[in-house]
């Protein structure tokens, strides 16, 4: 019982450090946080402008693309953060770095990984606070404490999912330029192929298919709800191809996707740091 | 007392075999040498040690205990520099050292006592808080020394410590060597560098294509060899069947022996005298009488090197050499990563 206390102590110290290393990191080059900041802001502002001559009710529920634009932008914010959540432990491992850990007597090796989790929800966090601030200034809304609950909920799922997803590739690919490539290569598309920009209705059929069965959606619509109306989890987020889904089934869909994935890199993850 | 056992073990990479059924010893409290040329396996023997490498076969037990199947437990007796120097360049000094103090656990007073006393015995005073980004290599050398010092390891493993360092890096390293050993601290050193070993080591093994080919103290090594050595020309560039017959005139001389032609120099010829007898005086006679006259002849106190020469038929600086170009250094570093 002692010797589990001094672990939980001992796994607990690891990951601070841990955490605090990249936060460390974060602090003197805080460009990554200032784009994951900046650009969809831009977006905020450019596709607000776009549509922003749209007739009324061009979109059912919402009282401007912008009201209808803050859900996937806050989304997409933080499954960009969580797919470059990889690139630290990337370079860690090209350079070297890894191996101080490896060799070190790690109470648990889960400390590295949980660390990479700590540091990309919080930064994730921080980004799509300030998205939301910005929405609200632009008056696109603000969620009530109850959407807010929600927002946050959905994100830490989405945060969980990617990153796992993210430290996982970190691990198989072989160098930091094909996780780049590969980063470049899904990011534009899945945030194309959900319903960040428009609803599954705008869509071409094949389209909605996608845009139905892509995580993304399943995050964007709870909050997009927890946006546009008073919460209520029993209320129908998403019209899908295949049915209509509430903001409780997106979110149960979510949560079983990130258990998965959990359990499918875990094998992994442990072949590899043990 | 024996503190590492290292029986029958082998590594490979794909199509080649870094480590053959390699065994060895170390004792307590002694500075161990592993000398060998780049790509002799030395790196992967180390890499093992670290318990970063699983071997394919064979065993090893520090302090008594298996290094495959308690690998934690050897971490915490193990301190490792590393041959490539990984530092997080954005972090200062100081930082990685409490960084690397979480890692191994240590509480806040041990942490901070330990940090000091490095920073002090490393003389790295002046610059500890500065960035490891704007560190030299000998600045990045002992920082690196101080993290696998921090928590006091009762084995400190070193591969190629000294590679590409300024005098004063590589002294100040050498004395806190030396303290460690003295202080009953078992350091294992790999490294190409002759000197270094043999100004340090108490024991140490020579390891060639994977394969130990000598073991012993510096002093039984060289006196195993005999005499004094002696590297004999009778021209610039001679030819073999030159140099083929002189040395069938030098193993017809009593006294002389282990002669071997040593085709990276010249087709020189290596060869080592009876310290009892004068025999520079016969040779010249001998060399004369087959119409040879010395172009060169170096005498000296048998070297590791020659116990290396005499090993292989090469001396380290061919092996290096022989060895350039043929390692795919790239295809290694992703094979070892994690």
């Amino acid at each position: 019982m002692e010797l589990k206390q001094y672990n939980l102590f001992f796994l607990y110290q690891e990951t601070v450090a841990l955490t605090k290393r990249l936060f460390i990191q974060l602090k003197r080059r805080p460009s990554t946080l200032l784009a994951g900041i900046l650009q969809p802001i831009i977006w905020l502002f450019l596709f607000g402008a776009l549509f922003s001559k749209a007739p009324e009710g061009f979109l059912p529920g919402v009282d401007s693309y912008g009201n209808f634009l803050g859900a996937g932008l806050i989304v997409f914010t933080a499954f960009s953060g969580a797919l470059n959540s990889g690139l630290p432990l990337m370079f860690d491992r090209e350079f070297g770095f890894l191996n101080r850990l490896l060799v070190a007597p790690l109470a648990s090796r889960l400390s590295i990984v949980l660390s990479s989790f700590f540091y990309i929800t919080i930064l994730s966090f921080v980004q799509s606070i300030v998205i939301m601030i910005v929405s609200f200034v632009l008056g696109y809304g603000w969620p009530d404490f109850y959407g807010l609950g929600i927002v946050f909920t959905t994100l830490i799922l989405l945060v969980l999912f990617v990153t796992s997803i993210s430290l996982c590739l970190a691990f198989v690919l072989p160098g930091h330029i094909e996780l780049i490539a590969l980063i470049f290569v899904i990011n534009l598309p899945l945030l194309f192929a959900s319903t960040a920009l428009a609803p599954v209705s705008f869509m071409p059929n094949w389209l909605g298919w996608l845009a139905s069965l892509n995580p993304l959606t399943f995050a964007i619509e709870p909050i997009r709800i927890a946006y546009t109306q008073t919460m209520n989890l029993d209320v129908v987020a998403l019209h899908a191809p295949y049915g209509d889904l509430t903001c409780k089934s997106c979110i149960s869909i979510l949560f079983s996707l990130t258990v998965f994935s959990l359990i499918i890199i875990r094998p992994l993850l442990n072949r590899k740091l043990n | 007392m024996n503190y590492i056992q290292i029986t029958d073990l082998s590594k490979s990479y794909s199509d080649i075999q870094a480590l053959k059924d390699l065994s060895m010893e170390i004792n307590v409290g002694t500075l161990f040498g592993i000398l060998g040329p780049n790509g002799a396996g030395k790196s992967t023997l180390i890499k093992i040690l670290a318990t970063l490498v699983e071997p394919d076969g064979g065993e090893v037990f520090v302090n008594n205990i298996n290094l495959i199947k308690n690998p934690r437990k050897i971490r915490e007796l193990i301190g490792y520099v590393a041959q490539d120097i990984a530092l997080d360049k954005i972090l200062t000094g100081r930082e990685l050292l409490d960084f690397q103090s979480d890692l191994y656990h240590m509480n806040k007073k041990e942490k901070y006592e330990r940090i000091q006393l490095l920073v002090n015995q490393l003389e790295m005073n002046d610059w500890i808080d500065r960035k490891c980004g704007t560190y030299s290599g000998g600045m990045k050398r002992r920082l690196d020394l101080a993290a696998g010092l921090l928590h006091l390891p009762k084995v400190l493993i070193l591969d190629e410590p000294t590679v590409g360092l300024d005098i004063e890096s590589r002294n100040i390293i050498w004395q806190l060597l030396k303290d460690l050993k003295n202080d009953g601290m078992t350091i294992i050193l790999s490294s190409h560098y002759l000197d270094e070993i043999d100004k340090l080591a108490d024991s140490l093994v020579i390891i060639d294509d994977g394969k130990v080919i000598a073991q012993g103290t510096p002093a039984q090594l060289k006196n195993k060899l005999g005499g004094d050595r002696i590297t004999l020309k009778v021209r610039e560039f001679s030819t073999y069947e030159e140099s083929k017959k002189i040395s069938e005139i030098l193993s017809s001389i009593n006294g002389i022996s282990q002669i071997i032609i040593n085709k990276a120099q010249g087709y020189s010829i290596n060869f080592v005298v009876d310290k009892e007898k004068d025999l520079l005086t016969k040779l010249k006679v001998e060399l004369a009488f087959s119409k040879f006259e010395i172009f060169s002849l170096a005498q000296s106190q048998p070297s590791l090197d020659d116990v290396y020469l005499q090993a292989t038929g090469k001396t380290l600086l061919d092996a290096e050499i022989s060895m350039t170009g043929k390692r795919d250094l790239k295809k290694e570093s992703k094979q070892s990563m994690r």
